[in-house]
């Protein structure tokens, strides 16, 4: 019987072929490409047909080929109807694949083809996006800021809109507060830069062909020192193909192990498939590479300094958030937003989800304090106390509130008892009498420059009212002042305040209602940090999300060194670099060093820099520049869309398409374990089709063909794709999914997004720290701390050694670590570049704040020729160039003689950058604010300017910051603290004072 | 018959662009003819958005009110268009792309500078409401879509029921001096147009200096009581509205435990201010 049907199933796939091909042209178009003869057989021979293509006819014969050019074979009969059944069980598939039970055979191009041809058998015939009256097709995407819809007529994006949901789309949540209530918009926000994206899609700056640098001779001299000098010239992709795939081959028999080194980009696209930690990774673990590890450079602070205190290991020492949309409406007199800008940043992916609950509090009149040298948009919109404060002092007002509170008994005494340790070496701090120094609101007002009144004020007012404490964008913690020389310190106060205000008790808890709507967090739908098509066990959540859901060939990177990130320039032109982990498995994983080289391991030889540019994201950025011409590096290849930035210093360019031009799959702002339940921030949960909307431009191609090409070059072809095109990968996502049991595939690709219904009311999550204030044990949705981390029974405590809330650090006492620059107990130690930085702040007295951007994501938005140049308040037009906007007071202005959209030169000894001003009282005297992630570099070199005689035009702020981690022993980026000096500035003008 | 109307709340507004980034993502690239030929990639303001800052010190507030063309009943683009800019019965006032060819006059037209000019196609081109999306069934123009927080309100009502909205809303409009009858109509414009005086009361005693919360302030204009404020936990008092026009104002600051006190406090030309701290003793 079982015989029967597989030789049935054999047979009636040449009519399924010839039948699709006769219906649908571009898969006839596809049969078309290559003539061959395939055979499916069993192992020993005794049952099998071949199938001969021939310009896109097909024939099939029962028996056994003599010299097929492809073959699939099978061990036995069991296998066979394992592989042949219509949606496969892939556990299975991948099971007998890797026990070899099934092989393919033959040229690796031919194998991927064939089998990609059966899969498209199964997905010609679906009905794909919708078709609109007005004659466009209507299509879904994802992006950084949320889904759109795309309209599509004759292979062109005619528009693109946020989505409006319709009558079948799930309902919305309502939220009862104070005899009032609130249910969100039924549509989507988006940011600006995701609503430009169609100006980005036909960019002139496409790299639409691949290209080479035109003294780049694979075979001959290289001319490394001329990389971002010398032209490009178009060559073709089998070209292109063959110098990458045997400079890979080549740096392997030359160097041994460990000569690639793959930087990762930030998150220039978005999706499950086309994802770094997707395909990149997957490409990266089957030729070996050296892992250029990240640092938490979001979260920094929280990681490297408060989860000490607390725990959290998993969330990088962030708060969680659950119920607080709810408990801050129903319950917060106040909510103090401290370095917290969420209407510039968004949360993370949110757009302005958050925005509609942060203007209901208003309506209630709840009220707002903001303390931020900035008065950032979030202030702009929603009103309340401003208090400015001097950039890197946050620890100090911080210290001198609770110091007050001390003094004046307004803190929750009961909680220190029963949910604290070691309060009393605190207070000894706060009050002085363990270091002669007491900590008073005077004491502060020399470091911050806020009034003593005024803390003293800001201390009682909290201290009489129930606070939420906004911190960073996603309000419970997050990036903000925790990303200066004393973010660290600041982010312990933070916990430490909670603490003494009794977190988790209702109207007493982290946030500002960016996160923790009330939505189902039990339906899974796979993250970006899960790793997708990636195989990669150890640095995406694949092993412990998506593996058993999507089973798929499991892949590894035999290459164990690793150069961290913010060291990479150092890497390579030193030749050494030593860096902390980032690793959210405990609090104690991060306190051990890594190195580079790692004894075995070949130096770096050879750089593929994929998706974009990190001028403008990464501290003191001009040492790129030297670490792409350094001698010791033989080939940068760039697989990136536009030229910008990285791009200009590659020898060969790989054009990559957008996603509006490749298949995908995600989830609105589901990044996974990178923050679990990052979509709490969302009004409606979306999981989204990103439909291949037209076709790729140029000759431009999606990254995994890229990769499979190159892959194919190197007969890794059938390894890498397992015979899926994206299509086929974005189905098998689906399937992993839970939206899998509610909607089907088919109706899925045609509408393009599902909404997961809402939690009902009565099974909402409770909030988040509710348990432990309450001495219970842990009800939120979190897997952590881990089984093993809890001190007392599982589900008790924090994670802390004592498992309460510490106000002495056992992690960071313990034998064996000594650090003075991280002390267990958390002390106010003046940030290392600033006004106590004595010479340098007599030189350069402003100091330079360059948060997350507002109009791009990173670098996803800005420059390349989008529309988003044209917002004002991102870019400015003078003389023809579009000039980076950098804010400063009119009375900075003044004294410089510096007006309103002058151009201008901030400068120091790292180097140089040509701004344009933008002048108003919104930021304080001393202040000099930006936006990090300028998308491109415009050196104008060989000027006076800089140590090494470096202008960049293009407006990278971190031209201009330091590389120096936070505090000894850790890797946490403080770019924030950065003194500059400006000047008014016109191109081609020699500067008055060169460094 | 109805018409199209549109309101702005200028207190909504948070600059994020995307009214107009979505107005370029429609018209950029995109020929619609009969309504518009497409309009330059950069350059061209069809909406714009433009920021008031005011105060100083810690007393900074920031407005931002969107511009754009107000399809007037009275438009001065279709008298100077001599038939190449009508007004349709729905309200929506079009450029025609194909009659206004060359017609730069037509540009300097519109006193609210709406109008831009194409050069690359000689052609003066505007917000068209979009019309063509309206037409073809759309239920709103794509600003008012793209808004995250509710900026614009798009209706299409009579004439009546709108003016019955502006008076029961007190809207208005952009410079109702020129007679020029806008169909765009604006809400709380006074946080772009109006002044405040604020300042901070501060206590000192021989115990501690601090922000006085509960002082009553009274502000005075030629020896005129004109508004009462009492101020805040930090002390912080608060008169807005007012006219923009220099101005002498004189301040009183009493509170029960300390003394009183008087001062003159001066609005200079398109200055809010922000009279600093006043300090009272005991």
């Amino acid at each position: 019987m079982k015989k029967a049907i597989f030789k049935t199933v054999m047979f009636g796939l040449s009519h399924a072929l010839r039948h699709t091909a006769k219906k649908n042209k571009d898969f006839f178009k596809e049969l078309s490409k290559h003539n061959c003869v395939a055979q499916i057989k069993l192992k020993d021979d005794s049952i099998g047909r071949y199938y001969t293509i021939n310009n896109g006819k097909v024939r099939s014969s029962k028996g056994i080929h003599s010299n097929p050019d492809v073959s699939i074979v099978f061990k036995d009969i069991d296998v066979a109807l394992t592989f042949m059944k219509p949606n496969p069980d892939f556990g299975e598939v991948v099971h007998a694949a890797k026990n070899f039970q099934a092989l393919t055979l033959g040229d690796d191009k031919l194998v991927v083809w064939f089998m990609q041809l059966l899969n498209r058998i199964g997905t010609a015939g679906l009905k794909y996006g919708t078709k609109m009256p007005d004659g466009t097709t209507r299509y879904t995407t994802g992006t950084n800021s949320g889904p759109l819809f795309v309209y599509v007529k004759g292979d062109k994006i005619i528009r693109i809109t946020p989505i409006d949901l319709d009558d079948s789309d799930a309902e919305s949540w309502t939220i009862k507060a104070r005899g009032q209530s609130f249910t969100p918009n039924r549509k989507t926000t988006v940011n600006p830069y995701s609503m430009a994206l169609k100006s980005m899609v036909y960019s002139k700056n496409r790299n639409l062909y691949p290209m080479k640098r035109v003294d780049f001779d694979p075979n001959g001299e290289r001319n490394p020192q001329n990389r971002g000098i010398s032209g490009y010239e178009r060559i073709s992709w089998e070209e292109a193909l063959d110098i990458v795939s045997n400079e890979i081959k080549r740096q392997k028999k030359t160097y041994g192990p460990g000569s690639i080194a793959m930087p990762i980009p930030s998150h220039h696209q978005w999706g499950n498939v086309g994802y770094y930690l997707s395909s990149l990774l997957r490409f990266g673990n089957l030729i070996g590479f050296t892992r250029v590890h990240p640092n938490p450079d979001s979260w920094e602070g929280w990681y490297w300094g408060a989860m000490h205190h607390y725990g959290n290991a998993m969330r990088l020492g962030v708060p969680g958030f659950y119920g607080t949309v709810e408990d801050c409406l129903k319950e917060a007199d106040q909510i103090v937003f401290w370095s917290s800008d969420p209407e510039s940043t968004n949360g993370l992916y949110g757009a302005y989800e958050g925005t509609q609950r942060r203007l209901w509090a208003k309506s209630l009149g709840i009220d707002f304090v903001h303390i931020d040298p900035h008065l950032n948009p979030t202030a702009q919109l929603l009103g309340g106390r401003w208090i400015p404060i001097r950039p890197a002092t946050d620890a100090a007002l911080a210290t001198a509130i609770m110091y007050v509170w001390v003094k004046e008994g307004l803190y929750d005494k009961d909680y220190i008892v029963k949910n604290t340790t070691d309060f009393d070496q605190w207070k000894a701090y706060l009050l002085g009498e363990s270091d002669g120094v007491a900590k008073t609101p005077d004491w502060q007002e020399k470091e911050t420059g806020v009034p003593a009144h005024v803390a003293t004020a800001l201390a009682r007012s909290w201290g009489n009212k129930k606070t939420y404490l906004s911190c960073g964008g996603l309000g419970s913690g997050w990036g903000g002042a925790g990303r200066n020389a004393t973010g660290s310190q600041w982010t312990r106060c933070m916990i430490l305040m909670m603490a003494m205000q009794g977190w988790g008790k209702p109207g007493i808890n982290f946030g500002n209602l960016q996160f923790g709507a009330p939505l189902d967090y039990t339906h899974y739908f796979p993250g970006y940090a899960d790793g997708g098509i990636s195989g990669e066990l150890q640095f995406t959540a694949c092993a412990v999300n998506n593996y058993q859901r999507m089973p798929h060939v499991l892949t590894m990177n035999p290459v164990k060194q690793m150069i961290p990130r913010q060291r990479f320039c150092d890497a390579i032109v030193n030749g050494h670099s030593v860096g902390f982990m980032w690793d959210g498995s405990s609090i104690e994983a991060q306190l051990s060093p890594f190195e580079y080289p790692m004894p075995g391991y070949s130096k770096i030889h050879m750089i593929w820099r994929y998706g974009n540019s990190t001028f403008g994201t990464i501290a003191n950025s001009t040492r790129f520049m030297e670490s792409y011409r350094h001698e010791s590096v033989d080939c940068v290849v760039n697989q990136s869309i536009w030229f910008e930035g990285d791009a200009k210093f590659a020898d060969i360019i790989l054009p990559a398409c957008t996603s509006f031009e490749r298949n995908d799959i995600g989830e609105w702002a589901g990044c996974s374990g990178y923050i679990h339940h990052n979509n709490s921030q969302l009004n409606h949960r979306m999981i989204v089709m990103q439909h291949k909307c037209i076709e790729p431009l140029g000759e431009s191609k999606s990254d995994y063909q890229i990769f499979l090409d190159i892959l194919t070059k190197l007969g890794l072809g059938a390894l890498f794709s397992e015979g899926c095109s994206e299509l086929d990968w974005v189905k098998r996502v689906f399937r992993s999914g839970d939206l899998s049991k509610k909607i089907s595939w088919e109706k899925f690709v045609e509408k393009g997004y599902y909404v997961v219904p809402a939690e009902p009311e009565k099974t909402r999550d409770p909030v988040s720290m509710r348990h432990f204030a309450e001495g219970r044990k842990k009800d939120t949705p979190e897997p952590m701390p881990l089984p093993s981390q809890f001190s007392e029974e599982f589900g008790k405590g924090l994670e802390t050694q004592s498992g309460k809330i510490e106000f002495v650090a056992n992690s960071l006492k313990r034998e064996g670590y000594d650090n003075d620059e991280r002390p267990p107990l958390n002390k106010y130690i003046p940030a290392w570049e600033g006004p106590h930085s004595k010479e340098l702040y007599d030189k350069y007295p402003l100091q330079m704040v360059s948060t997350h951007p507002r109009y791009s994501f990173h670098t996803y938005g800005d420059a390349k020729d989008s529309t988003i140049n044209d917002v004002a308040d991102h870019r400015v037009l003078v003389n023809g160039y579009y000039y980076w906007v950098l804010r400063i007071n009119p009375a900075d202005a003044k004294a410089r003689g510096i007006k309103h959209h002058d151009l201008v030169r901030a400068y120091n000894d790292r180097g140089a950058v040509i701004f344009v001003a933008d002048i108003s009282a919104l930021v304080a005297p001393g202040l000099a604010k930006t936006f990090e992630s300028c998308a491109d570099f415009d050196p104008i070199e060989n000027t006076p300017d800089g140590p090494k005689g470096i202008v960049d035009r293009a407006g990278c702020a971190n031209v201009l910051t330091s590389s120096r981690p936070q505090q000894k022993g850790t890797e946490g980026m403080a770019a924030n603290s950065c003194l500059i000096e400006i000047e008014a500035w016109s191109p081609g003008q020699q500067s008055k004072k060169a460094s | 018959m109805k018409k199209w109307n549109l309101i702005i709340d200028v207190e909504k507004c948070e600059n994020c662009n995307n009214c107009f980034l979505s107005t370029k993502d429609e018209h950029v690239g995109n020929d619609f003819p009969g309504y518009a030929a497409p309009q330059p990639l950069h350059g061209h303001e069809w909406i714009r958005i433009e920021r008031k800052v005011r105060g100083s010190g810690h007393m900074v507030d920031a407005a931002y009110c969107v511009q754009t063309c107000n399809h007037c009943d009275n438009a001065p683009c279709v008298k100077a268009g001599r038939g190449a800019v009508t007004k349709r019965n729905d309200g929506i006032v079009i450029i025609d792309p194909e009659k206004a060819r060359g017609r730069r006059d037509i540009v300097s037209s519109c006193p609210y500078g709406a109008i831009w000019w194409n050069d690359q196609l000689q052609l003066p081109q505007k917000w068209i409401f979009d019309a063509h999306l309206l037409d073809a069934g759309w239920k709103e123009p794509r600003c008012v879509q793209s808004c995250p927080t509710g900026v614009f309100r798009s209706l299409k009502i009579s004439d009546d029921e709108m003016a019955d909205i502006a008076k029961r809303e007190q809207l208005e409009v952009l410079r109702s001096e020129l007679g020029t009858k806008p169909r765009v109509y604006y809400r709380n414009l006074w946080r772009f147009s109006k002044w405040f005086i604020g300042g901070s009361v501060i206590g000192d005693s021989p115990d501690e200096t601090r922000c006085l919360e509960g002082a009553t302030v009274t502000l005075r204009k030629n020896g005129k009581n004109i508004a009462t404020a009492s101020t805040d936990v930090y002390g912080d008092f608060k008169f807005d509205h007012l006219d923009p026009v220099p101005t002498k104002y004189q301040i009183k600051v009493m509170h029960k435990d300390y003394k009183s006190l008087e001062l003159d406090a001066q609005v200079e030309s398109d200055e809010s201010c922000y009279v600093g701290d006043l300090r009272l003793s005991m």
